[in-house]
């Protein structure tokens, strides 16, 4: 029985890591069908600007606790920075064109940004484990927990009811669903598509440079963070439906269990079991596991 | 098609003398981007059906570990006999998946074909049996019974390469100027009135797959015999990603163009790794950049407007 | 005419220190997982001792500037990018760039593919770090060489210390990252512990992807069926995270933990790393490195330039230096003083000894081109007046002791029971 519950608690506290890293992914496909490939750099420049804002909190003599605000600020600040440079002076530019070719766009950014991260915050390891003590430890079906991992699972399912949420209640949202399912139709209705795009990417980039903050306190920040994340995001993505919040959650569960059942019964399947299960959904199943109807245009 | 023949000849007639003349490196680096660049004409194949293939590594993969296995443990040494089977081997592993993913568009195609790829990946990351994460090393092939001395080797391989490559670009030149080919450019346009006109949209793309699989399991094949060496790094996807770009920078319309933007990044990825050892990865993400930018339907339009500009 | 003579002399002491550099590329990695564990310390190494060697301030035997009087000029490439990309590289530094030897590889798959490239362009290589035996074990080479042991040492000696310290366990649990060398890693430690403490349960074999950085998963595992002693060869930021949640969640309480590769981790990590692992380093390196006047002078190097003290990468990577110094001289010695050809260094490093920071290397394996070295074990415990991480309950093993002995494969030897090994 405990081992269930320890299965079950593992794949629920990755998979909640795993819907925050791939939600800014699946909410930049959705609004600007971009394909961002760069989204595990921004993950990755999430993490470092924690670290850095973490060190000046706790320079600056606040409290432990403030810890938490800094990995939010670092986010913040990452997203106000770099999100409208990256999407007006770069992927601006190539709207319009083929959906592989902005692929192609984000790949050499993630190029890019890999050496820049290098140059900026250098090559040595960076730790900013003091948000990771502030939960203490959790009993769960016999095994000790960091009340942190569990905590994001709270943060999860915040980021998840918010997001939803701001798309289906709010007016703002509702203008970016608009132009998330036509954005000809909602231009010429007079909404400004450039300004969705501009607020959309800027969510996304906000969101993957939160994941990379929270992950910050449980691993070394160094170079290459970012590219492990990049290729399981797809996967959620790719699994729940390109573009769909649902699915971005019913993806990462499916992962994450997945995942923890794997290792828990028969390890050597889950090298496999991520992208078996994505060829799987692809095969029968290509929109993914929430399919949106969309209309043939001829 | 006399015209694409006697222009191939040409090209590797010049080739051929100029590898005379050229240092050993360059040599080596001009046949890798032969090799590469074959891969990546299999998704211009592809792409001409409006379709972009992100997991050509599979196929790239597959040849090369059949001609590295066939060499290792079946002692077959031939290059040329390597590299018909390395292209066998890539569409017996392809064509299951044919009729399949002649069903998928855009995105989905890319990524389903990426899934594959990486499937494939983690099965060569997992048999002990091929050397795992190391792959391992091939011998030197033969060619035709003959096996250059060590001075000559490198110039034997190139000369090899750029020909195998020559004769499948003047192949796949035909191809694309025949009856068939054309319907691949019309697929792209519009389908559906491929699919009212009586073509079978679907045959087509499965067969254009299948098509790509050979040309990249030949890349794949001549690729392992000039590197001595594979793994199955061969297969992932940043691998397939560089292919990609190739396609892409060369466009879909000029045959040559493919070999040229392969060899165009060779070349980059070469240099910034002399000059910026540090920072190459930066060197090539700029330079990827610029060329998406300024050169929207590759280099491929370029040679197509400067060959429309003859009177 | 003094002013004649003046210029005369002025002439030929500018075409005398106008003479001949030695080019040396050197390979590691720059960027990626591996650059700030291995690569980039192992380049700040080069760096510091090229320096001080063209300066001709090394120790004797080493104080001969440059290399034999030529000053060395290193040409640095990086070796993130795949192993198709460094085959590329390394014909590029034979060919493009012309030097004269190229040293270099962290990554075992990197070193099998350059090997035979630079046998066949008939060019001198030395391998400096990677790891896995095969690449002498499964091949003859005349012009590759590696200058340190390959990685079967350290879970042998890892094996062999828990039986000299009477440290008793019945069960293992294993997590290492899923590629060759984490494979082979455990496999080794399976196999040695399988010949020293018989009847030892080898239990769960957790082999999480290269790179994961998350853990939780595998940590519950290793929890719900705990076992006496946890083996990893976890290395780099994947060890880091790894020790960062396994720590609050008592692992390091539960069970005994050995890693075979982690002395790089303990600068970082100071306070965050548990008292108690047993850990190896590779080789007698870093805060296990004997006490001599050349380790001493290397240690001061080393620290004073990058304020850190050197751990295995940068050691692997002088003892390399010195060995190639003294290969090249040896064949200068033979030639007349004329820049030594390929074949020439290669005949003076074959079967060479030399003494390094970290003890004597010695090229007894492979005919002559591969080395062995003696290593040590350690068990961590930090030192709060310090403020670093130290290791106790140091042990040494002689190289005989730890590595197979020539003309026999690592796997075999262990299975074979250590047949020929000479420990004291």
């Amino acid at each position: 029985m405990n081992t269930a519950i320890t299965i079950l608690a593992d794949g629920v506290a990755y998979a909640s890591w795993l819907f925050i890293v791939a939600l800014g992914l699946t909410l930049v496909f959705g609004v600007l069908k971009i394909l961002n490939v760069a989204h595990g750099s921004f993950y990755a420049v999430g993490a470092y600007a924690a670290a850095t804002f973490v060190a000046w909190f706790a320079a600056w003599g606040f409290a432990p606790w403030l810890s938490l605000v800094a990995l939010l600020l670092g986010s913040v600040a990452v997203a106000a920075l770099l999100a409208p440079l990256t999407e007006r002076g770069l992927l601006r530019v190539f709207y319009g064109r083929d959906e592989v070719l902005l692929v192609l766009v984000t790949y050499a950014l993630f190029l890019v940004l890999e050496d820049v991260m290098k140059l900026v915050w250098g090559v040595n390891p960076y730790f900013v484990t003091a948000p990771y003590a502030l939960f203490g430890n959790v009993q769960i079906g016999g095994q000790s927990y960091v009340g942190y991992d569990l905590a994001l699972v709270v943060v999860a399912i915040v980021c998840g009811l918010g997001v939803w949420w701001g798309l289906n209640r709010t007016r703002t949202g509702k203008v970016v669903l608009a132009v998330i399912h036509s954005a000809e139709i909602a231009a010429s209705m007079g909404v400004n598509v450039g300004r969705v795009y501009t607020f959309a990417f800027m969510f996304g980039i906000f969101l993957a440079a939160l994941g990379g903050a929270l992950t910050a306190p449980m691993i070394s920040v160094q170079p290459g963070v970012g590219v492990a994340v990049v290729i399981v995001s797809f996967a959620v993505v790719i699994i729940g439906g390109l573009g769909s919040i649902e699915g971005a959650a019913i993806g990462a569960l499916i992962v994450g269990l997945a995942r923890s059942l794997a290792v828990h019964t028969w390890p050597p399947a889950e090298l496999f079991s991520i992208y078996v299960a994505m060829a799987v959904v692809l095969i029968f199943r290509p929109e993914g596991l929430f399919q949106r109807v969309k209309t043939r245009r001829i | 098609m006399r015209r694409a023949a006697a222009l191939g000849l040409m090209v590797l007639a010049a080739l051929l003398a100029g590898g005379l003349l050229a240092p050993k490196w360059l040599l080596f680096l001009i046949a890798m981007s032969a090799a590469n660049g074959l891969v990546s004409l299999g998704i211009v194949l592809m792409m001409r059906g409006g379709v972009v293939s992100f997991g050509q590594g599979l196929v790239f993969a597959g040849g090369g570990y059949a001609a590295a296995l066939l060499s290792n443990k079946l002692g077959v040494s031939d290059a040329l006999l390597l590299a018909g089977a390395g292209g066998a081997a890539a569409v017996l592993l392809a064509a299951p998946f044919a009729p399949l993913l002649a069903r998928y568009r855009g995105i989905f195609f890319a990524m389903l074909t990426l899934a594959l790829s990486m499937v494939l990946y983690g099965v060569l990351m997992k048999s002990e049996g091929l050397g795992g994460s190391d792959g391992f090393n091939m011998r030197r092939p033969t060619l035709l019974g003959f096996s250059p001395s060590d001075a000559w080797s490198g110039y034997a391989l190139y000369a090899l390469v750029v020909t195998i490559a020559v004769a499948l670009a003047v192949a796949a030149r035909v191809y694309f100027d025949s009856a068939r080919g054309l319907v691949a450019l019309a697929i792209r346009e519009n389908e559906l009135r491929v699919e009212y006109l009586g073509a079978s949209v679907r045959r087509v793309m499965a067969l254009d797959f299948v098509f790509a699989a050979f040309l990249g399991g030949v890349g794949g094949a001549l690729a392992v015999m000039a590197l001595g060496h594979i793994e199955p790094q061969f297969s992932y996807w940043t691998t397939s990603g560089e292919f990609v770009f190739v396609s892409i920078l060369a466009g879909h319309h000029s045959v040559a163009a493919v070999f040229a933007a392969s060899l165009v990044l060779e070349l980059v990825r070469s240099f910034s790794s002399a000059y910026f050892p540090n920072t190459w990865q930066l060197a090539l993400g700029l330079f990827l950049l610029i060329v998406i930018r300024f050169l929207p339907q590759g280099l491929g339009s370029l040679f197509a407007k400067l060959a429309s500009r003859a009177p | 005419m003094k002013s004649v003579a003046l210029a005369v002399s002025l002439l030929f002491a500018a075409s005398a220190s106008a003479q001949e550099t030695f080019k040396l590329g050197i390979v590691s990695f720059l960027s990626g997982p591996a650059a700030e564990s291995f690569g980039v310390p192992a380049v700040n190494g080069a760096k510091v001792v090229l320096d001080a060697f063209n300066k001709g301030q090394a120790p004797a035997p080493y104080n001969k500037a440059g290399f034999g009087g030529m000053r060395v000029e290193p040409v640095f490439v990086d070796e993130n990018g795949g192993a198709t990309k460094q085959v590329q590289e390394l014909r590029n530094l034979y060919d493009r760039e012309k030097v004269d030897a190229v040293l270099g590889y962290v990554g075992s798959g990197d070193c099998l593919a350059v090997a035979p490239a630079a046998e066949e362009m008939k060019k001198f290589l030395i391998l400096y770090d990677c790891g896995t035996p095969r690449i002498f074990e499964d091949g003859q080479y005349k012009y590759v060489f590696r200058t340190a042991s390959h990685a079967v040492m350290d879970n042998v000696a890892l094996a062999r210390y828990l039986k000299a310290r009477g440290i008793k366990f019945s069960t293992v649990n294993y997590i290492n990252q899923d590629y060759a060398w984490g494979h082979d890693s455990r496999s080794d430690f399976k196999a040695a512990t399988s010949q020293l403490f018989p009847g030892v349960k080898h239990q769960a074999d957790l082999l999480p992807k290269f790179g994961a950085g998350q853990y939780g998963t595998e940590i519950s595992a290793l929890l719900s069926q705990p076992a006496d002693l946890t083996h990893s060869s976890l290395w780099g930021g994947d060890l880091q995270a790894f020790i960062l949640q396994a720590g609050p969640r008592d692992l390091f309480k539960k069970t005994q933990v050995v890693l075979s590769a982690a002395d790089h981790v303990l600068p970082g990590l100071g306070e965050r790393m548990p008292d108690g692992v047993i850990l190896g380093a590779r080789g007698a390196y870093g805060l296990m490195s004997p006490k001599t006047p050349l380790n001493d002078w290397w240690w001061k190097l080393y620290s004073d330039a990058y304020k850190v003290y050197p751990v295995q990468a940068p050691y692997r990577m002088v003892q390399s230096l010195l060995g190639l110094k003294l290969a090249v001289e040896k064949a200068m010695a033979a030639n007349g003083g004329k820049k030594p050809t390929g074949e020439q260094i290669a005949a003076a490093l074959k079967g060479s000894e030399w003494e390094s920071p970290a003890g004597r290397i010695r090229m007894a394996l492979g005919d002559g081109h591969q080395a062995i070295q003696d290593t040590a074990i350690g068990r961590t415990k930090y030192d709060p007046a310090k403020k670093m991480v130290t290791l106790v309950d140091i042990q040494r093993f002689n190289a005989e002791c730890v590595n197979p002995p020539a003309g026999v494969k690592g796997e075999d030897w262990i299975k074979g029971g250590f047949k020929g090994a000479k420990c004291d």
